[in-house]
């Protein structure tokens, strides 16, 4: 098992025929990954990477049985497109985009909530990597070869750093059930809690890694799900050490903008919620590797 | 993308938020000609530069004459500002903004922002005004109300006479106190700010509510919607080489250390940093290059970080994920042809075509120092730091 996709996931491109959802799409499709096709208003009909297009996401899950979908469509437009995939029926979206306005975030949180929660679609990013279930599927742009298989789920707000993550864990032998980026803006569609409960409730996955940074509630609020509900080992590094105060790192949503959210502040609460906390990136893989009894 | 006080001032009067009488001035006589527009008995000059606390920083001037306002507006014109959000290096004041004195009866302090806890507008609001609201929270939070708005609705009439009569003030300022929230709603919201600040927000002993200063960012992420908002912005309070790295789709923030980064992602960026820390280093910057390392992209990365003059080596950490690390290799050894590089280069490639990339990078003919993992890079420039000496 594996959590949000598998080999078993139908996927949708939304925003398939542009440059960047091309390229993606067929890097996925070469993966592995059962996508079925796509979506780009006005085009539907036509075929593209020899897949058909549709011009609404309510059409194409109406014809491919699709359930799955990653959105690559420019910022501007893209939290009309996760908004569109809520109400096809897509029960798992991750939108890649980068730069989509908070308070477009902020009404996608709210649209989302139109649903019960057992019918309410699960959201991811955007502004991340994607997930990858390592073997069985990539909704994602990451580079699938650095993931091997395992037992181990990894949550990450960035990108390369949870590249740099999955290769130390493949040095150290160290596979890995499911990566999910959850993204670097200040409203996201999935918090690292959430995935947090994903891979507890998982029986594949026997360890997380958890990769935040600096702003923000989220990693304190995981690592309190983690001491009150988890016996899963969890391994965590908070990047940001450098970072001064009431700077935006890159990130929109890398800012120390009040108490605890800074990386030292992150670092003291997570060791008190139990979590084994790595102060080095470099030593990710090998403490996990010591948490597992595998060193 | 923050905004002057004046310009923040300018938002909130038009948003129906009370306002002291008041006007921006580029020089002394501007200054002196606009105290007399205002008139009164006592006016306040205030330093245009982009950071709070500035009264401690002696940015804010009381005045009761033509010649103190002359000598106010003279002596912070064109002045460096230093004050405790600015960082050492200061900030500039190109304009002074005057305004009438207030006659202020209490202090208190009104904010929205967008928290992303609640993922909602949050408006605070406390009676202790007039200081940092953290310092507020630590020593008052007893003081602090808070109504979250939905956003589907927007903020409620309701809500804000709570926090009206929260922040006591009297049954005849109640409509002015709904009125000055429902703007403060309106303005965050049809101008996709992130906060709206209002401290101190007092009463005055006639009875009036007025804004006395005010702070309110933007989200860049939005601005491509908000030209208007976009034109405030005033390139002269920032450090001119983040300018220069924005205007190229680089992200860039200069720090005080002396060790040059150039990584792809924001997240090993820190993470790289971090580790520089660690192996008895200091980050000059943190600069993240993006996805397409291009040759040009990675000459301009290379000239941006040596525009420090205080970089006495530099790292190059990139993970090649759909990129190649031939084509990143490439695109460095090209960078160094174009770039006088003066300092000690250290280079850590990994990813896809790793191998490829090393070996152009070791047949270049150009003086780089190769590294396999985050630590051995770290090491390897904090040594070549030390060996370059100060």
């Amino acid at each position: 098992m594996a959590i949000l996709i598998d080999e078993n996931s139908r996927v949708l491109v939304q925003g398939f025929t542009g440059r960047i959802g091309t390229f993606h799409a067929q890097e996925m499709m070469d993966y592995g990954t059962n996508v079925v096709g796509g979506v780009t208003p006005g085009k539907g009909g036509s075929e593209h990477l020899g897949l058909p297009v549709f011009n609404s996401v309510r059409e194409a899950v109406r014809e491919t049985g699709a359930d799955t979908s990653i959105v690559f469509v420019p910022a501007p437009y893209a939290a009309d497109s996760m908004c569109e995939a809520i109400d096809a029926g897509i029960r798992y979206c991750t939108a890649i985009t980068d730069g989509v306005p908070a308070q477009d975030m902020m009404r996608v949180k709210r649209y989302l909530k139109r649903y019960p929660e057992d019918e309410r679609m699960i959201l991811t990013g955007p502004n991340c990597a994607g997930t990858i279930s390592p073997g069985k599927a990539m909704l994602g742009i990451m580079p699938g070869h650095i993931y091997m298989p395992g037992k181990v789920g990894v949550v990450t707000r960035s990108g390369t750093l949870g590249y740099e993550a999955a290769s130390q864990l493949k040095e150290h032998g160290i596979g890995i059930s499911t990566s999910v980026g959850i993204g670097g803006d200040p409203i996201n569609g999935c918090s690292f809690r959430r995935v947090m409960e994903f891979f507890d409730n998982d029986p594949e996955t026997e360890a997380v890694m958890m990769i935040g940074e600096i702003g923000g509630p989220q990693e304190a609020q995981a690592g309190m799900y983690v001491r009150d509900h988890m016996t899963k080992p969890v391994v965590a590094f908070i990047a940001g050490l450098t970072a001064p105060k009431g700077r935006t790192m890159g990130h929109a949503g890398a800012i120390v903008s009040s108490v605890g959210e800074s990386a030292e502040e992150k670092a003291v609460i997570l060791r008190d919620c139990g979590l084994t906390v790595v102060d080095r990136p470099s030593d990710l893989g090998r403490v996990m590797a010591e948490v597992l009894g595998r060193a | 993308m923050d905004i002057h006080e004046y310009q923040a001032k300018t938002l909130l009067a038009n948003a129906g938020v009370p306002v002291p009488n008041g006007g921006i001035a580029h020089s002394a006589d501007e200054a002196v000609y606009l105290q007399h527009e205002i008139a009164g008995e006592r006016w306040v000059v205030k330093a245009q530069i982009h950071s709070g606390a500035r009264g401690k920083a002696g940015g804010v001037k009381i005045c009761s004459s033509d010649q103190e306002v002359r000598a106010a507006a003279t002596e912070l014109l064109g002045k460096k500002l230093v004050t405790e959000q600015t960082g050492p290096q200061g900030k500039i004041c190109n304009a002074v903004y005057i305004e009438a004195a207030t006659d202020i009866e209490r202090e208190l302090y009104l904010a929205l922002v967008l928290d992303r806890e609640s993922e909602q507008v949050v408006v605070v609001a406390s009676t202790e005004g007039g200081m940092e609201i953290e310092e507020v929270a630590a020593k008052h939070p007893q003081s602090l109300s808070r109504v979250l708005v939905e956003p589907a609705i927007g903020l409620l009439d309701f809500q804000s006479r709570e926090l009206a009569f929260a922040l006591g003030l009297p049954a005849k300022q109640l409509a002015d106190a709904v009125r000055a929230l429902r703007g403060c709603y309106r303005l965050m919201r049809d101008n996709d700010a992130t906060m709206v600040e209002i401290n101190p927000l007092v009463t005055t002993r006639n009875g009036r509510l007025l804004a006395l200063d005010a702070k309110i960012s933007f989200d860049d992420n939005a601005l491509f919607r908000q030209s208007a908002i976009a034109e405030l912005r005033d390139r002269g309070q920032e450090d001119p080489r983040e300018t220069a790295a924005a205007d190229q789709g680089l992200s860039y923030v200069g720090l005080e250390g002396d060790i040059g980064c150039m990584i792809n992602g924001a997240g090993l960026a820190m993470a790289t940093m971090d580790m520089i820390k660690h192996a008895g280093g200091e980050p000059a910057n943190f600069l993240d290059i993006g996805g397409g390392a291009s040759p040009e992209r990675v000459a301009n990365a290379f000239r941006l970080v040596l525009s420090d003059s205080g970089v006495r080596a530099m790292l190059v950490n990139i993970y090649a994920g759909i990129n190649r690390c031939d084509w990143v290799a490439e695109g460095i050894v090209q960078a160094m042809e174009e770039v006088d590089i003066n300092v000690p280069l250290v280079v850590r490639l990994s990813g896809t075509n790793v191998e490829a990339g090393r070996k152009i990078l070791a047949e270049s003919g150009h003086d780089i120092i190769t590294a396999d993992t985050l630590a051995d890079a770290a090491d390897k420039v904090v040594a070549a730091r030390n060996s370059a000496g100060a």
